[in-house]
C-alpha cells in the first residue's frame, strides 16, 4: 500500500481535489435548494407544499446513480452536453437536497412554535419570522445530521467514478488496473476516504452528545 | 416520441426489466436478513461492553460505514480473488451490501437497545433473570419493536444501493435497462422512466410503511 502512495502520490491527490471539490459545490447547492424546499413545506400555501413534497419524494426515493446516469446519457443528446464531474455533481446535488431539506424541516419542527407566534404577533411577516426567528435557532439541531449528510455525500461522490469523473475511486480503479495491485490500490483510496469522513462523524458524533 | 415508448416497452423488454427488479429485491431481501443477523450480533457486543471487543468492535464498524460501499463492492468482487476467493456476482454483491448493511444496523440495534428504558433491566435482575436472560427476554423483545421503522428506512437504502453493483455487472434494473437502450437509442428516455418509476413505487411504499410504523410507536 505504502508503495501505492509513493509511486501513484500525484493521480491519488488529483483524485481527492476532485472528491473534495464535487462534495463541496454539492453540499453548499444541496444547502441551498433544500433549506428552499424545507421552507415551502413549511409555508402556508397548500400548492408550495404540494411542490415541495413532490420533489422531496421523487429525489430520495429514486437511486442516485440512476440520476446520475440520466444526467450524463439523457442530457447530452437533447438538452446540452456535459462531462461526467458535471453530470455527477448535478445528480449528488438533487438527491442530497432531497435529505436535507427533510432534515432542515425537522430542525424547523423542532423550534418551539411560540416562536413563531411570537414573531408574527410583534408585526413580522411569516418570511421575516421564518428567516429571522425560526431558522436561525433551528441550524443549531441541524448541524450535527447536515455533518453525517456531508459525509454520506463524500461516500456518495463515489458514483462520479461511473461517469469517469476522475474521482478519487475512479483513480484507484485506474490504479488498481495498471498496478495489478488490487487490494493495495483499493486500500489506499479508502485509508483517503476516511481522512475525510472519521473526523467529521466523530465530531458529528461529540455534537450531537453535546446538543442532547 | 410516444411510438418510441410503445417499441421500448415490448413485452420482451418489460419482461427482461422486471428480471431485473426481481434481482434488485433478491439481492436486498438476503443482505437485509444477513446484515441483521450480523448487525443485531456486533450492536449486542457494541452495547453490553465486553472490555477490548467491544471497542474493536465500535472502530471496525465506524470505519466500514465510513467509507463508499462502491469500494467495499470491489473489494469483494476484484479484490478477493487476490486472496484465492472468486465469488460469483450475485454472492459478490450481497457479501458487500451485507457487509456495509450490518455495521449500519449494529448501530440501529444498538440505539434501539438504549431507547429501552433501564428500569426494565433492572427490574428483570431484581426477579431474579440473569443479565443475558434480561437482555434476551425483556430489553431486546421491546428494543426490537422499537428499531423496526428505522430497519425499513435502511432497507430503502438498500434496494436504492443494489444499483451500484452494476459496476460489478450485476444484472439488475438499471444494468438491464442499459443493455436495452445500447441496442437503440430512441428507448434512452423510456428505459429511464421506467426505472425510475420502478425504483420510486418500491421505495416510496416502503417509506409509507416505515412512516406508518413511526407513528403508530409515537
Amino acid at each position: 500500500m505504502i508503495s501505492i502512495f509513493q509511486n501513484y502520490g500525484g493521480t491519488l491527490l488529483y483524485g481527492l481535489g476532485q472528491t473534495l471539490l464535487c462534495s463541496l459545490i454539492a453540499l453548499v447547492l444541496s444547502l441551498i435548494i433544500g433549506t428552499f424546499f424545507a421552507l415551502l413545506e413549511e409555508s402556508p400555501s397548500k400548492i408550495a407544499r404540494g411542490i415541495a413534497r413532490v420533489y422531496i419524494e421523487i429525489f430520495r426515493n429514486i437511486p442516485l446513480l440512476v440520476i446520475t446516469m440520466f444526467f450524463f446519457v439523457v442530457f447530452p443528446l437533447y438538452v446540452v452536453k456535459m462531462n461526467g464531474f458535471t453530470a455527477g455533481t448535478i445528480g449528488l446535488t438533487l438527491y442530497t437536497s432531497s435529505f436535507i431539506a427533510e432534515t432542515v424541516r425537522a430542525g424547523i419542527k423542532s423550534v418551539d412554535p411560540g416562536q413563531m407566534e411570537g414573531a408574527r404577533a410583534n408585526g413580522l411577516s411569516f418570511w421575516q419570522s421564518m428567516r429571522y426567528i425560526v431558522l436561525p435557532q433551528a441550524f443549531r439541531y441541524v448541524i450535527p445530521p447536515l455533518g453525517n449528510q456531508f459525509v454520506n455525500l463524500v461516500k456518495n461522490s463515489s458514483t462520479l467514478a461511473f461517469v469517469g469523473g476522475f474521482d478519487l475511486m475512479y483513480q484507484g480503479n485506474v490504479i488498481a488496473s495498471s498496478s495489478l495491485q488490487t487490494i493495495a490500490a483499493y486500500s489506499a483510496i479508502g485509508v483517503l476516504y476516511l481522512i475525510i469522513t472519521l473526523p467529521i462523524s466523530y465530531y458529528m458524533r461529540y455534537l450531537e452528545k453535546r446538543l442532547a | 416520441m410516444l411510438q418510441n415508448f410503445i417499441n421500448a416497452y415490448s413485452p420482451d423488454n418489460l419482461r427482461y426489466l422486471f428480471g431485473g427488479l426481481g434481482i434488485t429485491l433478491l439481492v436486498s431481501v438476503i443482505s437485509i436478513i444477513g446484515s441483521f443477523i450480523i448487525g443485531a450480533i456486533l450492536g449486542i457486543i457494541r452495547y453490553v461492553k465486553i472490555k477490548y471487543v467491544s471497542a474493536i468492535v465500535g472502530v471496525v464498524i465506524d470505519v466500514i460505514r465510513n467509507l463508499p460501499l462502491i469500494l467495499i463492492l470491489f473489494f469483494t468482487y476484484f479484490g478477493l480473488p487476490n486472496l484465492g476467493v472468486k465469488p460469483e456476482i450475485i454472492p459478490a454483491a450481497i457479501l458487500a451490501m451485507t457487509i456495509f448493511e450490518s455495521t449500519m444496523l449494529a448501530e440501529i440495534v444498538r440505539s434501539g437497545i438504549q431507547a429501552v428504558d433501564s428500569g426494565q433491566m433492572e427490574g428483570a435482575r431484581a426477579n431474579g433473570l440473569t443479565y443475558w436472560q434480561g437482555l434476551w427476554y425483556i430489553v431486546l423483545p421491546q428494543a426490537l419493536v422499537k428499531m423496526i421503522p428505522a430497519i425499513v428506512s435502511q432497507f430503502i437504502s438498500l434496494v436504492k444501493d443494489t444499483s451500484l453493483a452494476t459496476i460489478i455487472l450485476l444484472p439488475e434494473m438499471l444494468f438491464r435497462s442499459q443493455i436495452i437502450y445500447g441496442q437503440n437509442t430512441n428507448y434512452i428516455i423510456p428505459m429511464f422512466v421506467a426505472i425510475a418509476a420502478m425504483y420510486f413505487v418500491v421505495c416510496y411504499l416502503l417509506s409509507l410503511l416505515a412512516r406508518h410504523l413511526e407513528k403508530r410507536q409515537a
